[in-house]
């Protein structure tokens, strides 16, 4: 056995019921195994021990039967020999090794682009900072190099781009992340207060607040053998399903806003405000922070707010449907968006792509129909919504159609809804399994969410793991603007809106 | 086609805010803290102890809003003690006025430390450029949030802008990173004199939740002086108008 089945509804997971395995049975079987496409890698990191050396876990997620698949294996930490790199076979595994080398200075033989992730200042290297990163290069007499950031000229976080370009045409496009680095997962173990672990969690991405910190309450939820409410399950689905619309909304904004198209600007700012002031109504702050709370929240739904949301969802709706046709029979817009930044489904498959990108490109990755759990897994039969064609058009439809899909969700929710009566507050204090793994799947706006947790032998966590979709996605915005003109690069790169901070954490 | 377009028109309607000095917030919003003393301080002690950034002092009572995230939760412990109230109005040129004290019932808005350069030069037109230093992208979707088609804060000549060669200001969002410190410095000194700087949320103002974290570097303040402190979690687009206007010295009356 090399695995330990379990899945997004299950509790947390024993450690020692997690094999320990030789990497190279788990290389083969990976090596295999990732050639379908059923199987993808949702967390792979290394852990210290205690006695020394380094632990390593794979969560793999199979789409077809709902399972995670868990494995670790232990090397030997003296080896000079380095690992096989999976990444030579698999490119979605790249993020994850490229972690790892970057923290612990394991080296993973003929891993073909084995740079720094994010300069994290507990970095194995400390030679290695953002002023050496090994940017790509190539020479010739007709190219030039266009660098970008890390300061942007819009008010968005930093990043550095570099372009390698001819003329107008960009041959290449680097991304070197790390400026948003926070220490996000190390102030998670800082200390026990569950109070401030949940709001760690809502500032991963403020823009995800309530997927992270979902995520978080969750995890804890499955360390502890209490019960959840199915009210608290639906209620967070509302609010998921709110923070969805509200992004997607304010992306199709800033696409209009990218080709100068100011009434589909207009338009999507004033119903993202309304959006998200109805999120405000709610729990007190346009991001939904506050509402998520593990076992409970302060802020039940009462029929005066279900009636609040329901019709403002319902206005929304009316009025961005408006917006969406017209996008269609515009033909400046669809001038700009129609094949461009295009990401066929194959690379999108093999760089690891998840959430609404991938989705766009024909590739269905979505936790609420693949790893459904609460209210996915019971009144609401999520169907993703998949295009095929992987350009900007694509995603902005995807966008599209998902706004009109989770305004639907919402009412279907809200309207067979009886306020709960006696809606548990929070709880900071339960026990928590010792020596145990708990993970939780959220399907954020931008796409998958995971977080991991392990706890010692007192039930405190010790080491927590969180991986934003951005991870995987921005190497799919750098292959997108391929062969496009430099001047499309804003449109890609909001087609895609990902996460900074998410990536640096 | 145009017709499709005359009803977004007509769905959408007239939407920026006429009276910006008259918003109120809903209800629900956490914005200024009230605190109360009571003969017994132990839910305080409590709240102070779950706070998940030490924003809480017992002895003496006190609150400080540039380290508070407004999760509420202490409002929830300590009833009788705080009380968030929907007052948005929570900006100070002094970062000691950010600390809340019992009865305390307004965040005083010391005009006297305001330069007289900015009254004089900006009172007309401020060109601010915004760098994130760690923020989460809620506080720099807020700030974008000012010159939408709501609030639009624009027409009122503040505006944020591409270079920092062409601002007159920085505003400085996030707790900032050791890996945007250099970043962050020299966009600083590429702002002609004379410059504000505004520091935009709680992270920003102290460092937040990662105060203490060994990837923030915050050196920065020991050699820039901040012309305004704004907290919040992330701070609300009215936080920042409120604040910025009576900055330049256009909002007449005074705090109530």
């Amino acid at each position: 056995m090399i695995y330990h089945i379990t899945n997004n509804t299950a509790a947390a997971v024993p450690i020692a019921e997690i094999p320990v395995v030789d990497y190279m049975d788990l290389y083969n079987d990976l090596a295999e195994r990732m050639t379908e496409e059923r199987y993808h890698v949702a967390h792979y990191f290394a852990t210290e021990v205690s006695g020394g050396g380094l632990r390593f876990y794979l969560l793999l997620l199979d789409d077809m039967e709902s399972t995670v698949m868990l494995s670790s294996f232990i090397p030997d930490y003296y080896s000079e020999e380095g690992l096989a790199s999976l990444s030579a076979l698999h490119p979605a595994f790249h993020p994850f090794e490229r972690e790892i080398h970057e923290l612990y200075g394991i080296k993973f033989n003929a891993h073909p682009w084995c740079k720094p992730l994010r300069f994290a200042f507990d970095r194995c290297d400390r030679n290695s900072t953002m002023h050496n990163y090994p940017f790509y290069e190539m020479n010739g007499s007709s190219l030039h190099e266009v660098n970008v950031g890390p300061i942007h000229a819009g008010i968005i976080e930093p990043g550095a781009f570099r372009f390698i370009c001819n003329g107008e045409q960009v041959l290449h496009l680097e991304i070197a992340l790390g400026y948003q680095h926070r220490g996000v997962e190390s102030e998670m173990t800082r200390s026990d207060n569950r109070l401030r672990q949940t709001v760690l969690a809502e500032s991963v991405a403020g823009d995800s607040a309530v997927a992270h910190a979902t995520a978080y309450a969750e995890i804890v939820e499955k360390l502890s053998s209490r019960e959840r409410s199915t009210h608290l399950e639906r209620e967070r689905a509302v609010a998921l399903e709110l923070e969805r619309m509200a992004m997607h909304i304010a992306d199709t904004g800033a696409l209009s806003m990218d080709i100068g198209f100011q009434l589909f600007q207009v338009a999507c700012e004033a119903l993202r405000t309304m959006t998200i002031n109805t999120t405000q109504a709610w729990c007190g702050n346009r991001f939904g922070k506050g509402l998520i709370r593990p076992f409970g929240t302060y802020f039940p739904l009462t029929a005066e707010t279900v009636e609040t949301i329901r019709r403002n969802v319902a206005e929304i709706r009316r009025r961005y449907n408006e917006v969406r046709c017209e996008m269609k029979e515009s033909p400046s817009l669809l001038a700009r968006f129609e094949q461009c930044g295009v990401v066929p489904r194959e690379e999108m498959w093999r760089i690891g792509g998840v959430g609404a990108a991938s989705r766009a490109s024909g590739l269905c990755r979505d936790i609420r129909s693949s790893h459904p759990s609460g209210v996915y897994a019971e009144d609401i039969r999520h169907e993703p919504i998949v295009k095929r064609h992987g350009d900007v058009m694509a995603r902005l439809m995807m966008r599209c159609r998902e706004v009109l899909q989770s305004a639907d969700y919402i009412e279907k929710i809200l309207s067979a809804y009886t306020p709960a009566e006696d809606m548990p507050n929070p709880d900071y204090r339960s026990a928590l399994a010792p020596e145990s793994l708990s993970l939780s799947l959220i399907e954020g706006w931008r796409g998958e969410i995971c977080h991991v947790a392990l706890t010692d032998a007192e039930g405190r966590i010790v080491k927590y793991k969180i991986k934003d979709p951005s991870l995987h996605n921005w190497l799919a915005l750098a292959l997108a603007v391929r062969g496009e003109g430099i001047s499309d690069f804003p449109i890609c790169n909001k087609s895609f809106n990902l996460s900074y901070c998410g990536h640096d954490l | 086609m145009i017709f499709g377009k005359l009803k977004i028109l007509r769905s959408h309607g007239r939407q920026a805010i006429p009276d910006l000095s008259r918003v109120e917030l809903a209800p629900t919003f956490r914005g200024r803290p009230e605190l109360t003393l009571t003969d017994d301080m132990s839910d305080v002690e409590r709240a102070a102890e779950m706070c998940p950034t030490g924003a809480i002092s017992v002895e003496p009572f006190s609150l400080d809003m540039g380290r508070c995230l407004f999760c509420g939760e202490c409002a929830r412990c300590a009833r009788r003690n705080i009380r968030f109230t929907n007052d948005y109005r929570i900006g100070a040129t002094r970062r000691e006025d950010l600390v809340v004290r019992p009865g305390q019932s307004v965040v005083p808005f010391e005009q006297s430390v305001v330069r007289a350069d900015i009254r004089r030069m900006f009172s007309r037109s401020l060109q601010l450029r915004e760098v994130s230093a760690g923020g989460d992208a809620s506080i720099e979707m807020e700030l974008g949030a000012t010159g939408n088609v709501n609030f639009d804060f624009g027409r009122f000549g503040v505006r944020f802008t591409a270079s920092p060669r062409h601002a007159d200001g920085l505003v400085l969002t996030g707790p900032v990173t050791i890996n945007m410190a250099e970043a962050l410095e020299i966009c600083y000194d590429s702002i002609p004199a004379p410059k504000l700087l505004i520091v935009c949320g709680s992270e920003a103002c102290s460092g937040g939740l990662f105060a203490r974290s060994g990837a923030v570097d915050r050196s920065f303040f020991d050699r820039h002086e901040v012309d305004l402190w704004l907290p919040g979690a992330p701070t609300h687009p009215m936080t920042f108008i409120e604040a910025v206007t009576r900055l330049r010295g256009e909002a007449g009356e005074d705090r109530k």
